[in-house]
């Protein structure tokens, strides 16, 4: 492959050109209920060249790797029509490296029989909870992935990677009243982490039969204790996304706005991200970015203070920053762009019965059915909730829809817990890519003068 | 393909081989410069087939070993799911518009200039507007044919065009969006930006909202992101045999106002979601859902409407990669009676949502919404006083269309290209915001 590519960059008429090889085995089951709806093993082979001149891109992907040679003409071609300035790339090291997973479950080894049965369990176990449990659906899928990487830069990379996750949402149901919990789980390593399971699916029914006679939230503004499932996507969609560099790069009223060295938190508030955060497992992890920048962890907010911001080699030369191996693309049929990886808050030093002893009426907010980002506003959904009144949990309510502006909300933290907790299962979406692989985590957060939507 | 058949047809008791070949090149503007130019070719074949009466379902885009290809279908298929159906025998002959040669022979430079025109009329009213505008063509041509002498081939395009344009001052901003798509070749796109225009000005000054109930409007815009998801989702014939739609036993009765009638139409020439036959090639037609308020139909692929003792109703739809799912083609929402402006000054205190945000996370099933007012504006004594911040709306989708309708605007219009909705008035939302 290594010849192949490097004979396809050779005459390059482009300031730089880079080829993406994939080939991608992959496994999906599917129940609705007890019923197996769908099972599929699927193969992708496929690839992409990108190329870059006097700043324009040009992108070509496609499945007949005989074309390659054409395809680096196109590309070439494209950015041509495109480009009309200069070019800026952040300078990286040169890197030729082969990395193969180190997997301590593997999947690839576990009988499709045996996944069609840790699947039919999940969804038996909710029916079982109580007969106001209408349906289930449960999904698994694994995907394994070899990605070739030539780029003009001189580099060349071969990356294995693996992807692994399990969701099961139990529905229930009386009358009109249709409600769901939801447990999701993943790896980038362990086919263990998606097979135990079961205390979270029985708890997830309960949770939706509990939900049919919750009353809905009343709407306003309260302060708000946020789950670490919540609080790790509020990191990953308020904050995270405002970090992505390619959202401000171009935007000089942003930039200026988002000026490194200025406060938009308490000391208290601490958010990573990197692919290179060592703890195993973790989806967003990998050895080199699709640019071939190595991996590393960003402190995007230090003691409340905004100290950095995630970037491709674009992003980076034109802020004058350097890149931090963000530049990620979902699979060859897209470019690179800015995306997360592993999003945290870190811990701090409260306790969950501190943080909300002084509140006399608020809303504990746990879970989340997912969230979306406006750059300065943000919108997410809780997938429970509880009153907290006089200090104390109090009657639950559901439907609880948090939103507001990110920089208000940032400086309305008020605690952080001592109770970090990551979060595997869930998927980020920008640019038409989703799901991507990303990992949230977070403790327990207090956030006071939360706008909660309801009834 | 046919090499894919007939490996399949000695193994299997049925088989059906899905083709795709396509080709998508989209032109990026980025921040009012010409950014980024595309060329993505999909080339891959999805086999689908019933071994001992089991489905097996394997895709691939490399098609250099088609025994792999029905190998890994085999494989499934042992514990595959009971097949519900036989793929159909006819082969489909009739036609249904949906290619324009003009769109597949349209020049990239063309396109450019399409992109540029839109941010130098937008620049031309505010040059501090950041414009990201997307043109777009797209090329597909299908090809299905099954062991039981089914077959249908077609070729679509689709041509499209999007423009966002963010505005900031301080930490206040404003984003506008809009695009249009359809398979024929348009020759220009400064609609949008004329109509970008219209809300950026609309939005210049800023009202609030009380905390309360009060009539909402909702563009069509606004429709397509708060109140169709729920809808559609309990319309589907499959959440309908798991019995978690809240529609689920209502057919041929009363469900909503009776001046709602919504219309599931796969044969629109030209609409890019029509085609001759959905993707397990069954005729596309078209489909009465909600008639005067009465329940008429879900939408059913062949496997669903099998468990559920009815007929797919020709909206099997899937990508390489899955087995055919129920999903709507066109949709279309009856218009109503009234001009927009006039349900604007028949309000006298409440919202207009036109763009908004996080409404697909909430609980789809229960028909509930809860959204973040992205772009919305405060009605004052039938006046639009202007656009209203941190500010959301809740509701009940089935509840508003049940009890809660005002009016029907006149004019339905495109979103997406799949839905055709007029905009619609509601008595009584509730809206929550921040002081």
């Amino acid at each position: 492959m290594r010849d192949v590519l490097a004979e396809a960059l050779k005459d390059r008429r482009a300031d730089y050109i880079e080829i993406h090889v994939e080939e991608r085995e992959a496994t999906r089951l599917s129940f609705r209920g007890r019923e197996l709806e769908e099972i599929s093993t699927t193969s992708d082979l496929g690839g992409n060249v990108r190329a870059l001149v006097k700043g324009g891109w040009g992108f070509a992907s496609f499945n007949d790797i005989s074309t390659l040679r054409e395809k680096v003409e196109l590309a070439v071609e494209h950015a041509r029509a495109v480009g009309h300035e200069k070019s800026k790339l952040a300078p990286i090291a040169p890197v030729v490296d082969v990395i193969h997973l180190a997997i301590k479950k593997d999947p690839r080894l576990v009988p499709l029989t045996e996944k069609k049965h840790l699947l039919d369990s999940y969804a038996q176990l909710c029916s079982s909870v109580s007969p106001k449990i209408q349906t289930t659906r449960s999904n698994y899928g694994e995907t394994f992935r070899k990605l070739y990487l030539a780029n003009t830069t001189g580099s060349y990379i071969e990356e294995e990677r693996l992807d692994i996750t399990t969701s099961v949402a139990a529905l229930a149901r009386e009358g009109d009243n249709v409600q769901q919990g939801h447990v999701s789980a993943g790896s980038a390593d362990d086919y263990g982490a998606v097979e135990h399971l079961h205390d979270q699916v029985e708890q997830a029914a309960r949770r939706a039969v509990s939900l049919l006679s919750t009353k809905p939230v009343k709407g306003g503004e309260y302060t708000v204790v946020l789950d670490q499932k919540l609080a790790g996507v509020f990191a990953h969609e308020a904050f995270g996304h405002l970090s992505e560099a390619d959202h401000v790069y171009e935007n000089p009223e942003l930039r200026e706005v988002l000026v490194l060295g200025k406060r938009f938190g308490g000391p208290i508030l601490n958010i990573v991200d990197g692919a290179a955060i060592d703890r195993p497992g973790l989806r967003g992890s990998y050895k080199y970015d699709s640019e071939g920048t190595p991996a590393q962890k960003t402190y995007l907010i230090k003691e409340g203070i905004l100290v950095g911001r995630l970037h491709s080699r674009e992003t980076a030369a034109t802020m004058n920053e350097k890149p931090t191996g963000n530049a990620r693309a979902i699979n060859y049929r897209f470019p690179p762009i800015v995306r997360m990886t592993n999003t945290f808050i870190e811990p701090g030093k409260v306790t969950f019965d501190e943080m909300i002893a002084d509140i006399e009426e608020g809303v504990y907010a746990k879970g989340s059915f997912g969230g979306e980002t406006g750059i300065e506003m943000f919108t997410f959904s809780a997938e429970e909730g509880h009153m907290i009144r006089n200090g104390k949990i109090a009657e639950p309510a559901r439907g609880v829809l948090l939103s507001g502006n990110v920089f208000e909300t940032l400086q309305n933290i008020d605690a952080i817990g001592d109770d970090i907790r990551w979060h595997n299962g869930g998927g980020c979406g920008k640019g038409g890519q989703s799901p991507l692989p990303v990992s949230m985590g977070s403790p327990h957060i207090r956030i006071r003068k939360c706008v909660v939507g309801g009834r | 393909m046919e090499e894919i058949l007939d490996l399949a047809k000695r193994v299997a008791e049925e088989a059906e081989v899905y083709q795709i070949n396509s080709s998508y090149t989209p032109v990026s503007f980025e921040a009012n410069k010409l950014k980024q130019m595309e060329t993505k070719e999909t080339r891959g074949a999805a086999l689908r087939l019933v071994r001992n009466g089991r489905v097996g379902f394997s895709a691939t885009t490399d098609l250099r070993d088609p025994m792999k290809l029905v190998n890994d279908a085999l494989a499934v298929a042992e514990l595959g799911a009971e097949a519900k159906f036989h793929f159909p025998s006819a082969a489909i002959k009739r036609e249904i518009q949906v290619y324009d040669p003009l769109v597949e022979g349209l020049e990239v430079a063309a396109m450019i200039d399409l992109g540029r025109g839109v941010i130098e009329k937008v620049l031309a009213y505010n040059s501090s507007i950041l414009c990201d505008v997307g043109i777009s063509k797209h090329v597909e041509e299908v090809l299905l044919i099954n062991s039981r002498g089914g077959e249908a081939a077609y070729k679509k395009t689709a041509m499209a065009g999007s423009v966002h344009g963010n505005l900031m001052r301080d930490t206040e901003m404003l984003d506008v969006y809009d695009e249009r798509v359809a398979c024929q070749l348009a020759a220009s796109y400064d609609d949008l930006a004329e109509k970008l225009i219209e809300s950026f000005e609309q939005a210049k000054r800023v009202a609030t909202a009380p905390t309360k109930s009060m009539p909402v409007l909702f563009t069509p815009k606004g429709i397509a992101g708060t109140l169709m998801l729920p809808l559609q989702a309990a319309l589907n014939g499959k959440t309908v045999l798991q019995g978690a739609s809240a529609l689920g036993d209502r057919l041929e009765q009363r469900v909503f106002d009776p001046r709602v009638t919504i219309i599931d139409d796969g044969t629109l020439d030209f609409a890019p979601r029509s085609a001759v036959c959905d993707d397990e090639g069954v005729a596309t037609r078209r489909t009465p859902i909600v008639e005067q308020g009465v329940l008429k139909n879900f939408y059913y692929d062949l496997q669903t409407a099998g468990l559920a003792g009815r007929e797919s109703t020709g909206n099997g739809f899937r990508s390489l990669y899955s087995l055919p799912s129920p999903s709507p083609t066109s949709v279309l929402v009856a218009e109503g009676h009234d001009a927009f402006e006039d349900m604007v000054k028949g309000v006298k205190e409440g919202i207009l949502v036109d763009q908004v945000m996080g409404a697909w996370a909430g609980n789809v099933l229960s028909g509930d919404f809860s959204a973040n007012v992205h772009l919305g504006y405060k009605i004052e004594n039938g006046q639009i006083a202007g656009r209203v911040k941190d500010t959301m709306v809740a509701g009940n989708v089935f509840e508003a269309l049940k009890n809660g309708l005002e009016a029907i605007g006149k004019e339905a219009v495109w979103i997406h290209g799949s839905l055709k909705v007029p905009a619609l008035l509601f008595k009584s939302i509730s809206v929550s915001t921040k002081h």
